[in-house]
């Protein structure tokens, strides 16, 4: 209340504005499917999607040893819920290459003479390779493989065999945590950003670009003119693609010199493959600003498109922590191939042939979106 | 007259949005060089029949063309020939004046461009402002910019939705001399507008209600087709004598014009006899031509009468 008024507090002209704005509350259905949506979508994604103790990680066995205790340990290992054996690498150049394609997330190498030299209380070494460009993705499962391995073997080791228990340990362990070895997590996070950033300023920036254009009036004007929907629509995505190059240098370079993130990999493969993935979430904000009604709409359906990209694609939480909804879901968004595109790049020096399968899934998802885009467009006077 | 000289020619034009019949069977046809007035209430179809006429709409059924091009599928060469000022303010507002110019002409793929942006400044007196932000403009010099912008191809027929809706008196004077002088350079102009005095500056007229063409014609045409004859009254106690004179038998509308009642009917015997029982002294009762609005309030009235 302004100091000047005489007025005392009035509860009837309180109450106006009370029903005034539940009324225009009910009127705006974006508004009002954002305060039910985002608390849902939220409920659902930290409830059931996000896990950040992941299990039943695809890995793949390289046994050169297929002896009862090989078997055993394999099995345990199985039966933990932490890795779900997928493949058999018959060569070390094999099962390089499924870590790189990111097909799995370890290797377990058990060595030829693994059982002799158990039973002769050698203490094999058993060989278990990571993908650990997510460290949180690996932790609990190496974790895990110890505690796993030591009550298995106690179990098979009777009899005569039991002396061996008593020593420290059975088996020796080894763990390579490849591309990441010192499981830093900017390793991760910050090639990460580079999605994450992308996807939030490409989508909201053109979701605004058309709908400023209807809002203001200008659309009609527009549409008068000789210019058709397609020139429209590359026109305003041009510029805002020298705008994603500039974020996309600005984190590389802040990946290089605050972070030091390695770069393995070829930085123009990268700049190559960043231009469909602009492109993409360029294309699904001229979608939002053709289906939005005015600009709050247009950001508000771009915050609906944001949360998933940021907690479904492997950015935030382990992809493979999640179910198999989410994963779905996850699948679906272009940010988790862009992802593994620059993770893969960047960490693991992948080359065109290892991140295609993660390319096309990009180019179908921009094909798709630049469509409904296009189609949209057309019918926004008639 | 051959058909070349109609720049619009339509026939039966009709648009439905969400089953509502919002344009109703409209015929029309348009001569080269002439200023043709479309009035009509808020809401009665007039934007929507120009944006048909100008290939932003597809009309649901009729025919027709524009500019000889066939209104239904040559959407794309009628917008080429073609300047549309919308209702609405519609350039950049965070643009300056001579980019906003700039951009249409670009549009338009204007031969010369330079020289025609620097023609089209200089023949409406915007070469001062060229630099200011389109945003910051008054209304009336708005209207300006939007009517440069618009002529800057060199279209054959200006279609103005409501151009000096919010334009001082004087402006809008020189607005229309402007128009006058466009379509004495041969250019066609259909323009809508609430404004009577606008009306009677056209050189043909049509009056839209509730999606339909109630009339059309030259001022004289309409005036004389209405079949109206008018009565004014002044004196004391209007606003009494208003509610006992509507409804009488003969009396079709009573409506206040300042100091004014004017007292209407299409029959004027009956008119008369209505009249003569509150004929006095204190009152000064003149027989007058018709006025414009007079008509199309009766128009309206009428039309609302056939929708219900």
């Amino acid at each position: 209340m302004s100091a000047v008024s005489h007025h005392p507090l009035s509860l009837p002209r309180f109450w106006a504005i009370v029903m005034k704005e539940f009324i225009q509350m009910r009127r705006d259905r974006v508004t009002f499917a954002m305060m039910i949506g985002i608390p849902l979508m939220q409920l659902l994604l930290f409830g059931f999607a996000i896990n950040s103790d992941p299990k039943h990680l695809p890995t793949a066995i390289r046994a050169a040893d297929q002896g009862p205790f090989a078997r055993t340990l394999v099995a345990a290992l199985r039966t933990s819920g932490y890795f779900a054996l997928v493949r058999e690498a018959a060569t070390e150049a094999e099962a390089d290459h499924l870590l790189k394609l990111g097909e799995v997330q370890f290797v377990i190498n058990i060595p030829q003479d693994f059982s002799r030299r158990l039973l002769r209380g050698e203490s094999p070494t058993l060989l278990i390779e990571a993908d650990a460009t997510d460290p949180a993705a690996t932790g609990p499962a190496i974790s895990a493989v110890r505690a796993i391995a030591d009550s298995v073997l106690n179990r098979d080791l009777t009899g005569p065999l039991a002396r061996l228990r008593a020593r420290a340990g059975p088996i020796n362990f080894a763990i390579h945590a490849h591309y990441n070895p010192e499981n830093i997590t900017q390793y991760n996070i910050v090639p990460g950003l580079m999605g994450v950033v992308l996807t939030m300023t490409m989508v909201i920036i053109t979701a605004l670009a058309i709908t400023r254009e209807r809002e203001r009036g200008t659309m009609e004007n527009l549409l008068a003119t000789p210019v058709r929907p397609v020139e429209v629509m590359v026109g305003k995505i041009l510029p805002y693609i020298a705008v994603g190059y500039i974020q996309v240098t600005l984190i590389v370079l802040a990946a290089r010199l605050i972070f030091g993130v390695p770069m393995i990999g070829s930085l123009a493969l990268l700049y190559g493959v960043a231009l469909f993935f602009i492109a993409a979430n360029l294309a699904v904000g001229i979608t939002f600003s053709t289906l939005a009604k005015n600009q709050l709409q247009a950001v508000q359906m771009a915050v609906f498109f944001f949360l998933p990209s940021i907690l479904l694609t492997g950015f935030m939480f382990p992809f493979r922590g999640m179910p198999e909804w989410a994963q779905w879901v996850g699948t679906c968004l272009p940010n988790t191939h862009f992802l593994r595109i620059v993770r893969g790049i960047l960490l693991k020096g992948n080359g065109l042939a290892e991140i295609a399968p993660e390319i096309w899934p990009l180019l179908l998802f921009l094909a798709v979106a630049m469509t409904i885009g296009v189609k949209r467009y057309r019918q926004t006077l008639d | 007259m051959s058909a070349t000289d109609l720049v619009i020619d339509v026939a039966g034009v009709t648009k439905s949005f969400d089953g509502k019949i919002v344009v109703n069977a409209i015929d029309l046809a348009v001569r080269r060089g002439e200023i043709y007035g479309f009035l009509g209430p808020n809401g009665s179809g007039k934007t929507t029949f120009i944006r048909m006429l100008c290939g932003l709409l597809t009309p649901d059924a009729g025919s027709g063309t524009c500019l000889g091009y066939d209104v239904r599928t040559q959407q794309a060469e009628i917008k080429t020939h073609v300047g549309y000022m919308t209702q609405r303010f519609s350039y950049y507002e965070d643009l300056t004046i001579r980019e906003n110019l700039d951009f249409i002409a670009r549009v338009y793929a204007v031969p010369d461009r330079a020289a025609a942006v620097q023609r089209s400044l200089a023949r409406l007196g915007l070469e001062n402002r060229s630099h200011q932000l389109a945003g910051q403009l008054s209304g009336g010099w708005k209207q300006r910019l939007a009517l440069a912008a618009c002529l800057i191809h060199q279209p054959q027929l200006l279609l103005l939705d409501e151009p000096t809706a919010g334009v001082d008196p004087k402006a809008r004077r020189e607005f229309w001399d402007e128009i006058h002088q466009l379509a004495a350079d041969g250019l066609t102009v259909l323009i809508t507008t609430h404004y009577m005095d606008e009306a009677e500056r056209c050189h043909r007229l049509a009056y839209l209600a509730y999606g339909k063409l109630l009339t059309r014609g030259t001022l004289a045409e309409v005036l004389t087709a209405s079949g109206l004859t008018t009565w004014t009254v002044t004196g004391p106690g209007l606003r009494e004598l208003a509610a006992a004179l509507r409804g009488l038998d003969g009396i079709e509308q009573v409506v206040a014009f300042g100091n004014t009642l004017h007292v209407s009917g299409r029959d004027p015997a009956r008119l008369e006899a209505a009249l003569a029982a509150h004929r006095d002294a204190a009152h000064e009762w003149t027989r007058v031509r018709s006025s414009l609005e007079d008509v199309f309030i009766s128009l309206m009235g009428t039309a609302k009468d056939n929708f219900a």
